[in-house]
């Protein structure tokens, strides 16, 4: 389906807002984060909520997101990061990003 | 359109969590368990991911006045009426069946 990613990656989270049961969270989608942990593959679940067998395997990320890019008003700490599990068909490559 | 589905709460101003440990009555701990049975590796009735699908579901008046449970147990019932491995007729039967005895016990409900 789509590439697979190496930890300090770059990504992006599609933006795309299909009806059905989603596991992109709606907060997250159209942010930009980095690959913190490869979880390992698993039978989609997005198939699996409809009493398919989700054969298609997908691979699931930790990734990784500054508070200050996800909400327009934060007022904690710049240093301050959330972790999101996010599947690969949900994540692009962020090409723009400096490494 | 709408974009975000009623559920996708993440973010959203939801005022003080209540940090105290919740007591489970009966049926919350029995619904938890129908839902361990019916997704064993040995039956596969269903799946976590159909249980929550089935919660999303609700619509959204439902899915704020039912608490955690009454979500649980909802969507398990429809997820089984769907698969046919129950169906309306016996559940309504066995529902009326229940509500006498606890009103022959003198039972009130929870």
């Amino acid at each position: 389906m789509s590439k697979s990613y190496l930890v300090g990656d770059a990504v992006d989270v599609r933006i795309a807002y299909p009806p059905g049961h989603i596991r992109a969270p709606f907060f997250i989608r159209g942010k930009s984060g980095t690959i913190d942990q490869v979880v390992g593959d698993y039978h989609n679940p997005e198939e699996l909520a409809y009493g398919r067998k989700g054969t298609e395997k997908l691979m699931l990320y930790r990734v990784r997101f500054n508070q200050t890019d996800v909400w327009n008003n934060y007022t904690g700490p710049s240093k301050d990061s959330l972790i999101v599990d996010i599947y690969e068909n949900w994540l692009e490559p962020n090409e723009g990003a400096l490494k | 359109m709408v974009h975000r589905s009623h559920h996708d709460m993440g973010g959203m101003d939801a005022g003080p969590v209540e940090q105290i440990d919740h007591v489970h009555v009966l049926w919350e701990k029995r619904t938890d368990a129908i839902m361990r049975l019916v997704t064993d590796k040995d039956r596969k009735i269903m799946t976590v991911d159909e249980l929550r699908r089935g919660i999303e579901q609700l619509g959204p008046e439902v899915y704020d006045k039912m608490s955690y449970y009454e979500r649980w147990i909802t969507s398990v019932t429809n997820n089984l009426l769907e698969k046919g491995t129950i169906n309306v007729d016996e559940l309504g039967r066995k529902m009326a069946k229940i509500e006498a005895r606890w009103q022959a016990d003198g039972a009130t409900k929870v």
